[in-house]
């Protein structure tokens, strides 16, 4: 187990653009921390870095108290899970788990025993002698588990490892790995583009964009208080409504919708500028208020209920567990829980409420 | 249906006028002295014998000739497959500065024929001693453009992530090379182990300008020359030619089932 340290790390792949610009980031010993943001963001490239695959253009890495910059990726003491497997096609299963430890020269009784006790983990002693090809996306994804753990390594990397997989076995094998960790409570970091497996995942969760860390958190601090418009709209399926306006004196005003505010928001130096009311669906009461808008589409998930609402060039999403009288096309009343709204900063971005 | 028997129909005539002249080879070989002359032609012997592959061995030293072939053959497809498979696999997944262009330098060398070389080359060769030597023969073989393309481009097909798995794992670059990438590439080896094998084994005209003692004489060269001094002896020269012929034969279908793999191969999503 490791604490993992990146300090004022920067990438370029070509000399204009950075993929990754002054990164400072602490991952704890033994946490299971989710690098999450849409693709080109660069998490998979820090993800990379941490592995020694690539080489960060300035900056520190530190894995435990030791500066990992020049240290060759077998020596880092790490293990990857990726993306497409990456199992050894001509290996059978047990080969692809003992893969490293022959390499580095263990006695063939301990690997077997290594060997048995990950497979007996992971379910897989009936496939020893498989092939990877004779193996299920689900079954190839626990090999490539394996191959990681057999190692027991100081810290896991795992490369966006579900996002091959079916729905069905995306949420199992998602289960399985947080699991794994509460078992061996070794440091993960883990990369992916579904920020539902970030949510459901992680113990905290950094969210990127543009190589550069927008917020850290745990899933409720990011999903309650989103540093910026970005996390705001990226964290949260459905995501969060926004709706484009100017902040006045006595609230928020755009061109389909006035909010007033009540008294004890108090948003005085912000006034006379360009703003974007968030709202999350949850926090859109249906029944009763003073805004009015068309219900255009519904849809029931069974234990909620999906509202799709318009009005003029608005749209907003609400989510209700229980509805009665739904009549598409009608109009409905709507009030917003302010005190779980958020405003941004339409320039900036950043939340000031 | 009668479209497909006729095209088949077509097909055997075509197969049966390409295998002749080989079946006639073959037939021949085995034919007593001038019978292979008379008219009307035919394919089986009258009286076979076997007098001609002996005087072969015995009056015109064939043992000699086809060690010369083997020995040549074998290293030049040994060394080349490991040469080019090494540099097409560095062309494929290594990044060192001027890589691509060094690559399209290699590649437009192909266009020079390969005749314009060969005084240039002989005369290096001479230089360093090595003509009449079996290295003579090697050297100049030893890797070729062609090849490391092909290896180059079937490396290529093989995901970047088995390797970084490979070295995470704890495999050096030479391991990577011999445990990962050479397993996988069984069928584009055997498919260039056959093209060079062939190429090396049937080479005629630099065997002929690199090898000027008699006993260094490769089989083309000397059978070459069975047709200078034998002109009458048709079949004699057919012996020569099934013996130098067989080994080629026998390499294709014992590796037929991979070279085919290799040449379907990217054709088909698996």
């Amino acid at each position: 187990m490791a604490e993992l340290k990146l300090t004022d790390i920067t990438k370029y792949f070509n000399p204009d653009t950075p993929v990754i610009s002054n990164l400072d980031l602490t991952v704890n010993d033994g946490e299971f921390l989710v690098l999450v943001g849409p693709s080109g963001c660069g998490k998979s490239t820090i993800l990379r870095m941490l592995a020694g695959l690539e080489e960060p253009t300035s900056g520190q890495l530190y894995i435990g108290s030791q500066m990992v910059n020049n240290v060759q990726p077998k020596d880092r003491n790490i293990a990857m899970v990726f993306q497409n497997y990456a199992l050894y096609p001509h290996m059978s299963v047990y080969d692809n788990l003992a893969f490293s430890l022959k390499l580095r020269k263990m006695p063939a009784s301990k690997i077997q025993q290594r060997v048995a006790s990950v497979t007996e983990i992971l379910e897989l002693e009936e496939y020893l002698k498989r092939r990877p090809k004779e193996l299920s996306g689900g079954q190839r994804q626990r090999v490539a588990l394996g191959r990681a753990m057999v190692r027991q390594p100081k810290v896991f990397l795992f490369d966006e490892p579900l996002s091959n997989l079916d729905a069905k076995l995306r949420v199992q094998m998602r289960s399985e790995i947080k699991r794994l960790h509460q078992r061996l409570k070794t440091t993960m970091i883990y990369v992916t583009h579904d920020q539902t497996e970030a949510m459901t995942m992680g113990d905290r969760i950094v969210i990127l964009k543009d190589g550069m860390i927008q917020q850290v958190g745990t899933p409720l601090e990011v999903y309650h208080n989103p540093a910026n418009l970005f996390v705001g709209s990226f964290i949260g399926s459905p995501a969060m409504n926004l709706i484009e306006g100017k902040l006045t004196e006595a609230g928020f005003v755009s061109d389909v919708l006035d909010i007033p505010f009540p008294d004890w928001i108090k948003l005085d130096e912000h006034v006379g500028q360009s703003v974007v009311f968030g709202i999350r669906p949850e926090h859109i009461v249906i029944g009763d208020g003073i805004w009015e808008m068309d219900l255009v589409l519904c849809e029931p998930l069974g234990n909620e209920t999906i509202l799709h609402l318009e009005k003029g060039e608005e749209k907003l999403i609400a989510r209700v567990t229980e509805l009665n009288n739904v009549e598409i096309g009608r109009k409905i009343k709507i009030s917003f829980r302010l005190e779980r709204a958020h405003l941004f900063l339409k320039e900036s971005g950043i939340r000031i409420s | 249906m009668p479209s497909k028997i006729a095209i088949h129909i077509v097909l055997i005539i075509i197969a049966l006028l390409t295998l002749a002249p080989f079946l006639w080879m073959v037939g021949a070989s085995f034919m007593a002295t001038g019978e292979a002359g008379t008219y009307p032609p035919h394919f089986i012997p009258r009286s076979p014998t076997l007098d001609h592959y002996s005087g072969l061995f015995t009056g015109l030293q064939l043992g000699r000739y086809l060690l010369n072939s083997i020995i040549v053959s074998l290293s030049i497809t040994g060394i080349s497959l490991l040469v080019n498979s090494m540099a097409g696999y560095a062309f494929a997944k290594f990044s060192f500065p001027g890589r691509n262009r060094l690559f399209r330098l290699l590649i437009s060398t192909m266009i020079i024929p390969g005749q314009v070389t060969m005084m240039p080359l002989f005369l290096m060769l001479n230089r360093l001693g090595l003509v009449n030597t079996y290295w003579g023969i090697i050297i100049p073989g030893m890797a070729s453009i062609f090849g490391i393309f092909l290896f180059r481009q079937y490396v290529m097909s093989i995901p970047d992530s088995l390797i970084e798995a490979a070295r995470i794992d704890g495999a050096s670059d030479w391991r990577i090379y011999c445990t990962i990438i050479l397993p996988l590439c069984k069928p584009i080896l055997v498919t260039l182990a056959i093209f060079t094998f062939m190429g090396a084994w049937n080479d005629f005209l630099w065997p002929l300008i690199i090898m000027t003692r008699d006993s260094m004489y490769t089989l083309p060269v000397a059978l070459a020359n069975l047709m200078g001094e034998h002109t009458q002896d048709t079949e004699m020269m057919m012996a020569g030619a099934v013996l130098t012929i067989l080994p080629v034969l026998v390499v294709f279908l014992a590796l037929q089932k991979y070279y085919i793999k290799g040449i379907m191969l990217g054709s088909v999503k698996e």
